[in-house]
């Protein structure tokens, strides 16, 4: 007797019918993954600690890049406004120059703005008080159309500048600059200015430190007319198309450039972190990370998928199928990455509340612990494919040469 | 259902094994049928083929030429999943060096047979502990592999050879790695598996303390069948007559 029909629905008289849809599999699976995973422990804290370097390395990399951002974007951030008129070949915020000065009645002139603010921004010299001077960008603001600059003050007050020769400035560059608090006197441009304000944690991207004005105060020490600015903020009337206004912006103002916030936010981002290279280099370091990590989980997977290589072809010789094997190496993986991610994470918060007062800004986000988890995952699951090949390999004649 | 005359069915098995050096053939057409009820033995000189035969009838291996058929299903045209699929439903293996998974205790090893059958959580529990009853280990189920003797490792294959109820038993030196009186009792258990008219046993072996447990004895010389034989039933000891 012959035949060639389907072997999964064969059972002889009186034996047990076991492969029945719907029912609850045995946990076999990930209690034989896991128990692979814990008989080695050195295996096991080899893979877990390559994966902590890595999760580490790449948390603070990319950590260090979302800093980055959040100090290019920091202006835009507390800058309100639809489009900025910004000088031809402005490529980023700290890259100022001045406008004409005819911007700001050009554009309330133009149907559909709403208000119009200007910033004088530009780099001066910081001579300090007690000898020795540093470059500092200035921004002046109308600090009294409450315009958002300079925000997260602790000391003083914002409309504190309205003071002559008033200025604000970072605590975290209060060594830099040469002054101590409130009152410290310093000249800016040969002029003298004194601190009214004090905020924390406004850090530039470029180090240098910024020292907030008002317009009228930034022109004068910037040397700029009574009308110039290097930034016009435009805030469009309610109801009016952004894309429209820009156009007949443009058509107004022919020797300045119209962009919309995200336009400008977006080019001041790439400039510094793409075209200068710092992005790049940071991305380097994270893609670094990734790879180190996964080379050591690759190995110890190979190395532990080997170990234990006599009992996958017993698993194969007794009918196990490719993916049932398959499925416990990826199971040890997973697991692998999870341990490896939660005391990652661990150490990475740790690294990152360190360094919370020092000049390095590494933001931690949601997002970004979401995704390092499953950069994690595949990057243990990716390191898994060299212990499935070699496990697909596997003679299963060999348990009977044993 | 009509119960088959042989659980499994081998006709003209050829192995030939193709390198550069030459063709190594070391089966050259053998015949091997596995009655229900019986435990036969294969046995042979090394390099005789036994392993080869082994790993042909456990579907293991694929043969260069011949037929085989277990439970009255062919092998012909079968994939190496298929292959798999076959294995795991009607065949059980016990092999010389146990090869139980040493990260599992007894029962759980018993257990993962059970789960490679599909077996549910709810049944697989029961059918695990029936196995292993039925090998005489209940008492050692949460023992792990090293802390078990070599009889009691070699009793525990049986029992995961058993779970599931396959429809032959295919062993390979069960007493090579034990003791004489750990090798008899493994026999025994085998014999004893073997009055089951749901499955048929073939052991290799080397031993011939275990003559007396066989019912049929094929012996194979140079990758040929060089006899057959049947126990006489009124014989008590090793007696074996020539086959039909």
């Amino acid at each position: 007797m012959q035949t060639t029909a389907e072997p999964a629905s064969v059972a002889l008289p009186g034996q047990p019918t076991l492969a029945r849809k719907g029912m609850m599999r045995l946990p076999m699976v990930p209690k034989l993954a896991y128990r692979n995973l814990f008989h080695d422990r050195l295996g096991l804290i080899v893979t877990v600690v390559g994966i902590v370097f890595s999760v580490v390395l790449v948390a603070v990399q990319f950590g260090l890049y979302l800093g980055s951002e959040n100090r290019i974007a920091a202006m835009f951030d507390h800058a309100e406004g639809d489009l900025w008129v910004v000088p031809l070949g402005t490529k980023s915020f700290d890259d100022p120059a001045m406008l004409s000065g005819r911007e700001r009645h050009g554009v309330l002139s133009t149907p559909g703005v709403a208000s119009v603010q200007e910033l004088a921004v530009g780099f001066v010299n910081w001579r300090k008080p007690k000898g020795g001077s540093t470059a500092a960008l200035l921004v002046g603001s109308d600090v009294t159309q409450g315009i958002s600059l300079p925000w997260n003050v602790t000391e003083g007050s914002a409309s504190a500048l309205a003071a002559p020769s008033a200025v604000a400035v970072d605590s975290t560059y209060f060594q830099e600059l040469g002054v101590g608090g409130l009152g410290d006197r310093a000249e800016v441009n040969n002029m003298e200015v004194t601190v009214h304000a004090v905020t924390k944690g406004i850090r530039s991207f470029t180090t240098l430190p910024y020292v907030f004005t008002t317009l009228a105060t930034g022109r004068t020490l910037l040397g700029a007319s009574a009308d110039q600015s290097s930034y016009t903020l435009v805030k469009a009337a309610p109801g009016t198309a952004v894309e429209e206004l820009r156009s007949a912006l443009a058509k107004r103002l022919p020797d300045a450039e119209i962009l919309t916030h995200a336009e400008f936010r977006k080019r001041s981002l790439d400039y510094w972190l793409f075209e200068t290279g710092a992005g790049a280099a940071l991305i380097a370091g994270a893609v670094l990370g990734i790879i180190v990590g996964m080379v050591i989980v690759a190995q110890t997977l190979y190395a532990s998928t080997k170990d234990h290589l006599n009992e996958f072809a017993t698993l194969r010789a007794l009918g196990a199928s490719a993916g049932y094997i398959n499925k416990v190496i990826l199971i040890q993986a997973i697991l692998s990455a999870v341990i490896g991610y939660v005391l990652g994470m661990a150490l990475s918060l740790l690294v990152i509340w360190a360094a919370e007062d020092s000049t390095l800004l590494i933001v931690m986000t949601p997002h970004l612990a979401l995704m390092l988890l499953a950069l994690t995952v595949g990057m243990c699951v990716l390191a898994a494919i060299c212990a499935i090949f070699k496990v697909i390999r596997i003679d299963p004649a060999v348990v009977f040469s044993r | 259902m009509t119960a088959l005359p042989y659980m499994l069915e081998a006709r003209d098995i050829t192995k030939v094994y193709r390198s550069e050096a030459g063709d190594i053939m070391p089966l050259k057409g053998v015949s091997v049928e596995l009655a229900p009820g019986e435990l036969t033995l294969l046995m042979g000189p090394s390099g005789s083929g036994k392993t080869t035969l082994l790993s042909i009838l456990g579907c293991i291996l694929s043969p260069t030429s011949g037929s085989l058929s277990i439970a009255g299903y062919s092998t012909a045209g079968l994939s190496a999943e298929g292959m798999a699929d076959l294995r795991r439903r009607h065949v059980g293996f016990v092999f010389q060096s146990y090869n139980l998974v040493p990260t599992l205790t007894a029962l759980e090893n018993v257990m993962l047979a059970l789960d490679l059958r599909g077996a549910s959580r709810a049944e697989a529990p029961d059918l695990a502990w029936e196995a292993l009853a039925a090998v005489r280990l209940s008492h050692r189920a949460h023992v792990m592999p090293s802390k078990l003797s070599g009889g009691e490792k070699q009793r525990v294959s049986i029992a995961r050879a058993l779970a599931g109820a396959p429809s032959v038993i295919l062993a390979d030196e069960p007493t090579a790695a034990l003791d004489s009186e750990n090798g008899q009792a493994v026999m025994a258990l085998l014999a004893e598996v073997a009055k089951d008219t749901r499955r048929a046993v073939l052991v290799v072996t080397h031993d011939h303390r275990t003559l007396k447990y066989g019912d049929r004895m094929i012996r194979i010389e140079d990758g040929r069948i060089a006899s057959r034989a049947r126990r006489r039933l009124s014989e008590v000891n090793n007696e074996f007559a020539p086959a039909a």
